[in-house]
Formats: structure tokens, C-alpha cells, sequence
């Protein structure tokens, strides 16, 4: 049988605040064990929380980005649960009414000329506080708890079950990730667990339209895994229908070192999380006019840029996608363009070509890029203006890096700070290993009389009508001019010359 | 709604509260007449009245988003029944 994968995800993201959702407690990573967990965050008796402008902010631009309806009162509640990393005995989450309903993310999936572009719907998003961190090991059989996590803000997004395969669901996952970093809501860092997914799978008969039963995956914390439990999790499923078995709703593990998921509890026990309104907490109200303040400061987001570069600068839609995969290379490229607008495209290919292989070869970011934007553009006149070929222009980019990168200019502050990167690097290297194209043409045309005469048996062949031949004898000049020649400018001599 | 002894003894599973088999008898009577409460109200008709999810009709304030808390884990744990490593230990809890 034929057997159609069904997945929803639970996108759960830290938003970048100073402090914690509900309380005046830092949440800056790595501090030492329950040193940023305040009396609130302990729960202790007496204490009350208070709303985070900082947090409803950050939800408010999720909403505004992905055209969802931003409810205009929403409602906290008590999600009960034990568990000694969650001290009060309840999660502060949104029930009810959560601030965010509705609006969609659209995601590019298949590859190779065959890409499409498919719209998924969200269902809601969600303020709730993280809990804190329980460590099993090393403490003579007791647990040891970290509070410091606990009370930190997140936001979780909940798409409806419009996924079909690991690959959308990933590709779904990208496409979140770059847009909460694009409108700085979230850092998006997987290793500190800023970003993390729960992936409720099912499957059924092909041509079905009735949802199977699900299991959710939970807390993946890396792109690869979510492909990789999906892919188990659904393989599994489809074992155990074509049996002849039932699929038991169930909230499981990704074991990565294994490759599988196991059961972690059933639904059934200890699910009831008893929600109810929160007394501690009033209603959230969020008013047009905060809406409208915060929409005017939203950046121009990734879809939108993604046309606006196919439109007005002639990209195709896999460059324009590329280049907006994330905000940092965006405003590099848009940088590097606003310097040589005559030219998108040739910026487009060096920033993800050249420049990008660079960043990668050394584990960096676009915002670390030890050449500035400018520095990139004025090499590219360069070629604009025939002082180099594209050729020679990939070894100049070449000993500009070395040289900014030993340069120990503060790399990170290119943006705030391009006054202190050498403006003329591209031209003091051409300059000075004299790497500028011949452009005397009584020197050319020397080298150029040198390769006719030393290859006599190509001039036959060129002359009896074999267009290769010429290409060959062009390849001879700048071989002898070692690259420093203008090739049209080679062209129109040596065909002169031949056709005398 | 008619409650029954076990569901009187889920809820107090799930609130970790221990009751005794005579305990579970005396609240479940009790219970019974809080729901009986309850539904003499549902039997109001409520259709022209807005739902309110707290019991004063004023909205939530809200806090600027800057650190005011300092780190006072000493004093916090010195209340603490054990400490390691500046972590508060509590009986072994695997899932």
C-alpha cells in the first residue's frame, strides 16, 4: 500500500529578551548553576509575576511576519504537571487564547529546476516560560536542579498538519529558524536550545483524507535529527499498520545515537494538564496602535525581498533564495550592491561564490566577514572596468583575505564601523604584484605576433575554417600574457591579425 | 456532572495529594456540592454576557524588559534541604 506521511510541528523559540518572561532575572546563557533564578523563578511563597513588554513584543512581529491574526486579548494559564524542575507545580502558558492565531510560512521544496513553492498553514503561537534543567548524573542518586532556565521566554509555533515528507518538514523548520533571526526575535542558536522541535507524525492510506493517529517526537534540537526521527518514526508506523496493528498515541524520544524513537509515556497517564486561567496573570491586551509602532519597525521580510530581487535586480529565483536564506548575507549582498548597483548579478555570484566558500572553509558568518562590502565591490569595478579579469580577480580576492583577515580589524562591527577597512586593498594588491591587464595594445599585439608565429598549424586550421583552432591560439595569448590580457580586446586583435 | 470515587482519586494522583480510601469518600461529597453549585450557575441563561477569564475587568501591566534581579543563590539555598555545586538536589526523577 501506498502511504502518505502526515506531520505538524511545535516550534519552540527562545526570544531574545534581556530578562525572563515573568520575572527581573537575567537569562543570559551559560551563568553558573541557579545564579540567574530569582525568588520568582523559585516560586516562592508570595510571589507574583509580571508580564515582559520585551516578550509581547517579540510575539507581536512573529505575528505581523507571518500575516497572523494578533489577538487583541489574550489569556495565560496554568499548564499542572510535576516535576522538580518546574518548582511552582504549573507551566505559565496560553490555553485558550493565545496572542497568536492563524497566518502561514511559505517553504520551497523539491530541487534541481523542480522547485515549488507550498504554503503552511500556522495554527496559533504561543507565549510560555521555559522550565529549568534537570541533571540525572554524578549526584549519589539524587537529581541536581538548575533553575536558571526556568521563567526564560518562549514562543511556541504551531503548524497545522500540512507537511508530507522529512524534507518539507525541514525545509518548514529553515524557513522558521531564518525568519525569527531575520526579525531578531529570536538568536536562533540550536546548541543552547534557542530553537527546538516536536514533530507530531502519522500516517495513512494514500488518498485518505482522515488523519491517522500520532505520535510526537519530542525536543529536536538539530535539522538532521528532525529528518532523521521523522523518517524512523513514520517507517515504524507504516511496520506496524501493514501488520495489521495499531498505532498508540504516544509521545516518544529521538535516540541519535541509535537511530530510533521510544515511548517516553503514553497520552493516556498523567497527560491531564488541568488547564485553567492563570489568577496571577490579567488578560493581555494588545492594541492597534502598538501593533502599527511595531509593524513600522519590522525590516523588509525574506519573501519579500526574495521577489523584490528577482523583480528589479533580474535574479533567479534560486539566487534571490539563497541570498535571503538569512538577514546577514541579505544585507552583505545588499550592501555590496548599493556600491556597484550596475551589476546585481555579478555581486550575487562573488557573495555566494567566492565569499561564501571562504566564510565556510573558516566556520564564519557573513556579520564576521573580515571584507567589507566595499572592499568586495571595488575589486568587482575592477573587472567592471577591465583593470583585471575574473580570472585574476579570484587571486586578488584571495590575498585581500589574508591580509584582512590578519589585519585583526574587529570583524564584527563591518556594518557600524567600514571606515576602518582599507578601502583600496583590491587596488594596492593589483597595483602592487602588477596583476593589471595589458592594455597597451602594441605590448599585446607583440605577444599576440609571438603565438601566431609559434603556432602555425592552428593559423592553417583557422584558416581552412576551424573556429576550435582560434579558440586555442586565444588560449596561447593569455596563456603568454599569464592572464593579465582582456580577452575581447585578445579576440578582436587576433582575428584582425588572422583575417590580414 | 456526576463525580465518582475515582475520579477524586485521579485529580488527587495528578496534584500529588495523598488521601485515604476515607478521605477520597468525604471529599468526593464535598465536591459533589461544589458541582451542584456549579450547575445552578449553568443553568443561567449567559448568552448576553461577555466571558471573563479573571475576576477584575482590568487588563494585565506590563514590565520593561531589563534585568533587576541580582544573584542572591546563597540565601535561596540556604534554605534548601541539600546543595551540590550550587544545585539544589531532590530525590532521583527519570523518565
Amino acid at each position: 500500500m501506498q502511504w502518505e506521511i502526515v506531520i505538524g510541528l511545535e516550534v519552540h523559540t527562545q526570544l531574545s529578551t534581556q530578562s525572563k518572561i515573568f520575572s527581573g532575572a537575567s537569562i543570559a546563557f551559560g551563568a553558573a548553576p541557579n545564579s540567574e533564578a530569582c525568588a520568582v523563578d523559585l516560586a516562592l511563597p508570595g510571589v507574583l509575576p509580571v508580564l515582559n513588554r520585551g516578550a509581547v513584543e517579540r510575539a507581536i512581529k512573529l505575528g505581523l511576519a507571518v500575516g497572523g491574526k494578533i489577538n487583541p486579548l489574550s489569556i495565560f494559564a496554568r499548564k499542572n504537571y510535576f516535576y522538580p524542575d518546574l518548582p511552582k507545580g504549573y507551566q505559565i502558558s496560553q490555553y485558550e487564547l493565545p496572542v497568536i492565531e492563524g497566518g502561514s510560512v511559505k517553504i520551497q521544496v523539491g530541487r534541481d529546476g523542480n522547485e515549488q513553492e507550498k504554503t503552511i498553514r500556522l495554527t496559533r503561537a504561543h507565549l510560555e516560560e521555559d522550565a529549568g534543567k534537570s541533571l540525572h548524573e554524578d549526584f549519589h542518586g539524587m537529581t541536581g536542579i538548575d533553575l536558571n532556565r526556568a521563567g526564560t521566554p518562549l514562543l511556541e509555533i504551531v503548524s497545522e498538519p500540512d507537511l508530507r515528507s522529512s524534507a518539507e518538514a525541514v525545509a518548514y523548520a529553515k524557513t522558521l529558524h531564518s525568519l525569527v533571526r531575520w526579525i531578531g526575535i529570536c538568536d536562533g542558536n540550536m546548541q543552547e536550545g534557542s530553537f527546538r522541535c516536536d514533530a507530531n507524525i502519522s500516517v495513512r492510506p494514500h488518498g485518505s483524507d482522515r488523519l491517522g493517529t500520532r505520535c510526537e517526537i519530542k525536543n529536536l534540537n538539530s535539522f538532521r535529527f528532525l529528518e532523521k526521527a521523522i523518517d524512523y518514526e513514520a517507517r515504524r508506523q507504516i511496520e506496524i499498520l501493514e501488520d495489521g496493528g495499531t498505532i498508540h498515541q504516544q509521545t516518544r524520544l529521538y535516540d541519535s545515537d541509535r537511530d530510533e524513537t521510544r515511548a517516553m509515556r503514553s497520552k493516556e497517564d498523567a497527560q491531564d494538564y488541568r488547564y485553567f486561567p492563570d489568577p496571577d496573570l490579567l488578560p493581555l491586551e494588545i492594541t492597534e496602535s502598538w501593533i502599527a509602532e511595531i509593524q513600522g519597525s519590522l525590516p523588509e521580510l525574506p519573501q519579500r525581498m526574495r521577489e523584490r530581487l528577482e523583480r528589479d535586480y533580474g535574479l533567479s529565483g534560486y539566487d534571490a533564495t539563497t541570498l535571503t536564506a538569512d538577514r546577514e548575507i541579505a544585507e552583505y549582498y545588499e550592501a555590496v550592491v548599493d556600491k556597484l548597483p550596475s551589476d546585481p548579478k555579478l555581486c550575487a555570484n562573488w557573495v555566494m561564490g567566492e565569499i561564501f566558500s571562504y566564510l565556510n572553509n573558516e566556520g564564519k558568518f557573513f556579520d564576521s566577514c573580515p571584507l567589507s562590502p566595499l572592499q568586495l565591490a571595488q575589486l568587482l569595478m575592477r573587472i567592471k572596468d577591465g583593470t583585471i579579469s575574473g580570472k585574476i580577480a579570484k587571486e586578488v580576492l584571495r590575498q585581500m583575505w589574508l591580509q584582512a583577515s590578519s589585519a585583526k580589524v574587529d570583524v564584527s562591527t563591518w556594518k557600524s564601523r567600514d571606515s576602518r577597512f582599507d578601502e583600496n586593498l583590491a587596488d594596492r594588491i593589483i597595483e602592487s604584484q602588477g596583476l593589471k591587464q595589458i592594455s597597451d595594445s602594441g605590448e599585446l599585439e607583440k605577444l599576440i605576433d609571438e603565438v601566431v608565429a609559434a603556432n602555425s598549424k592552428s593559423v592553417e586550421e583557422f584558416k581552412a575554417g576551424k573556429e576550435k583552432a582560434f579558440n586555442s591560439l586565444v588560449g596561447q595569448v593569455m596563456k603568454a600574457a599569464k592572464g593579465k590580457a582582456n580577452p575581447a580586446q585578445v579576440n578582436d586583435i587576433l582575428r584582425k591579425k588572422l583575417l590580414e | 456532572m456526576l463525580l465518582s470515587l475515582d475520579d477524586v482519586k485521579r485529580v488527587a494522583n495528578l496534584a500529588r495529594i495523598e488521601v485515604s480510601e476515607d478521605e477520597a469518600h468525604t471529599t468526593l461529597a464535598q465536591l459533589s456540592g461544589i458541582f451542584g453549585l456549579i450547575e445552578q450557575m449553568q443553568a443561567v441563561n449567559t448568552s448576553a454576557v461577555k466571558p471573563m477569564s479573571h475576576a477584575q475587568d482590568v487588563m494585565q501591566r506590563l514590565r520593561e524588559d531589563v534585568v533587576t534581579e541580582i544573584d542572591q543563590r546563597e540565601m535561596f539555598q540556604s534554605i534548601a534541604p541539600q546543595v551540590e555545586m550550587g544545585l539544589y538536589l531532590v530525590p532521583k526523577v527519570i523518565e
